[in-house]
């Protein structure tokens, strides 16, 4: 396995864990119940230690996070979507966690520079996924508003999960199998909370693969510069 | 006092409870109330307990949970501008440590009779208060250290005693604030000295953090002793155990020689060691500004309630839809039923 593999592996599995860790960050204070101040911080918490093992691997933690341009991150486009409503974060939780659980359960069981990480993490994972599938099934299968959000959330993210399953290299998974495994355990998810799986394309022009390319949607440049704003305001400081 | 005595009072207390539906005379309860708070016995939530304790409690807990609530916007601010990864990682886990402690507060409040939900609707109303501390705006990173240092600082030299509060839930969740909060102030310490050893620009902006909460810090400790409102009756409770100025001197005293290894100096003149007193004296706090900000004048008082209002407003869908869920389904353990 060659050097520039290993980094691509790890700056993509880093990054999306360091961006959506990010995005849960700015719930802070404005969950809809304290319960959950509680619970999106612990997922955010999870989310940053998975990033800062994973960019260490290949680098300086802070160097990689705070002094990259928006097109040298390779993050998902999804896990860069904006918060939106509950629904919005808990829809995309969902995406993302059912991802992350088969990602690294395969990553664990496998030799290879991940699967010590993995191991760990899947155990935080498979809590991510369970508290987005119970979310899932209150809002889908709560109020008639309630349906409605959610419906529209699902719908709304559903064209950035395609891009979840294009082959990283230098990780030695089956991606089909990681795709059916994927949509079987979402759609079940969905059939409970009586919400329609989306039909749409899970991908488009701007989706298939851009993120890992370092093709971003806009609210991400925006993103990156309130993240590293303070960093890079003070050129070798440490903190 | 020995272990006979105590099981002694105790019993009493507890019969006089058992038999205290039908009597209108509440004397026998009172006097085995006031003998389970002389004998430092810890009054439980079944037990019988005058109304005006009951009252103090919860008026005291609330505040003290509203804090807690509140407090994690001023710090919230900072999570998404945290300069290093390792930071941020701590401001997260911290943020995340208030609404744990919001949630124990609300629950030992909830032990005496009154709801979450009818003590965030008072704090929406205005009807009860925060610590006025959260006022004051956190303008540079190093407010995230002086906030840690400082103001944590003086909510544990508040909050230590109450760990033996006479109200034995409030107690029980006070050890574990404790705990937590005495981490917070030492992340604090440690940010500062960070920036306080680091650029000049980093040390300034330290300076400047401890230049604006150094007097906030010590109005913390509330009025002066013989303006202080409820002091007298919750000494003689046993819900309180010091006064507000041997706590703030305390803290004075605590605090002199952290800023001495911090490299940064504290806004006083007047700050001196007394010999004769074994204490430090300090210049006069302008109480002026410290009831400015608590009738609503503060920097933030606004902008804190509105952006509470509006957590809980845009989270009332949400809620509704768990409430609904639960009821469709027969399992209500979510938590997340709060109207």
């Amino acid at each position: 396995m060659t050097a520039t593999v290993h980094t691509s592996a790890a700056l993509a599995l880093g990054d999306d864990a360091l961006v959506l860790s990010h995005r849960l960050g700015e719930w802070a204070g404005l969950a809809p119940v304290l319960e959950e101040e509680v619970a999106l911080a612990n997922i955010a918490l999870d989310l940053l230690g998975q990033a800062r093992v994973l960019l260490s691997m290949v680098g300086n933690e802070d160097e990689l996070a705070y002094l990259r341009e928006e097109r040298a991150f390779r993050n998902l486009q999804l896990v860069e979507q904006p918060n939106g409503d509950f629904a919005h974060t808990i829809a995309r939780q969902l995406y993302f966690s059912t991802y992350q659980r088969l990602l690294y359960g395969r990553l664990a069981e496998v030799q290879g520079e991940f699967a010590g990480l993995a191991a760990k993490a899947v155990k935080e994972v498979a809590y991510h996924q369970d508290h987005a599938e119970q979310w899932t099934l209150r809002l889908g299968d709560g109020t008639d508003l309630s349906h409605e959000r959610m419906s529209r959330a699902c719908e709304s993210l559903w064209r950035f999960t395609g891009e979840m399953f294009l082959p990283l290299e230098g990780v030695d998974v089956d991606w089909t199998g990681m795709k059916d495994a994927w949509l079987e355990s979402v759609s079940d998810v969905l059939h409970r909370a009586t919400l329609e799986v989306p039909q749409g394309p899970q991908s488009g022009a701007w989706t298939a693969g851009a993120g890992r390319q370092g093709l971003h949607t806009e609210s991400f440049g925006r993103m990156l510069a309130e993240m590293q704003h303070l960093h890079r305001s003070h050129p070798g400081a440490t903190w | 006092m020995v272990e006979g005595d105590r099981m002694a009072t105790a019993a009493a207390h507890r019969t006089a409870h058992a038999d205290g539906a039908a009597q209108e005379d509440t004397s026998a309860f009172q006097a085995a109330f006031d003998a389970a708070v002389a004998a430092e016995e810890r009054i439980e939530p079944r037990d019988w307990m005058p109304d005006a304790y009951r009252a103090t409690l919860v008026r005291q807990i609330a505040q003290h949970a509203h804090s807690e609530i509140i407090g994690m916007q001023p710090e919230a601010n900072w999570i998404t501008r945290a300069p290093s990864l390792r930071r941020k990682a701590i401001l997260m886990a911290k943020v995340q440590d208030e609404a744990g402690h919001g949630l124990y507060l609300y629950s030992a409040a909830e032990t005496l009779g009154t709801g979450r939900d009818e003590l965030l609707d008072k704090l929406h109303t205005g009807r009860q208060k925060y610590s006025s501390i959260f006022n004051y705006p956190t303008l540079t990173w190093a407010d995230v250290g002086a906030i840690g240092w400082l103001v944590d600082g003086a909510a544990i030299t508040n909050q230590v005693p109450l760990c033996r509060c006479s109200y034995g839930p409030y107690a029980r969740a006070m050890v574990r604030i404790c705990k937590e909060e005495s981490f917070h102030q030492r992340q604090g310490y440690e940010l500062l000295l960070s920036l306080s050893r680091g650029t000049a620009e980093q040390h300034a902006m330290a300076q400047d953090a401890v230049d604006r909460w150094w007097w906030p810090s010590l109005m913390m400790f509330g009025p002066p002793d013989d303006e202080s409102a409820h002091s007298a009756q919750s000494m003689a409770w046993k819900i309180k155990r010091h006064s507000n100025d041997e706590l703030r001197q305390r803290f004075v005293d605590i605090c002199v020689p952290q800023a001495e290894s911090l490299g940064l100096t504290l806004p006083d003149p007047a700050l001196v060691w007394n010999e004769e007193r074994g204490h430090h004296d300090f210049g006069p706090i302008d109480w002026t500004e410290f009831h400015d900000v608590l009738k609503g004048n503060g920097p933030c008082n606004d902008q804190r309630i509105a952006r509470r209002r509006q957590a809980h407003d845009e989270g009332a869908w949400v809620r509704e839809a768990a409430a609904a869920h639960a009821a469709k389904h027969g399992n209500a353990g979510t938590g997340a039923t709060h109207a």
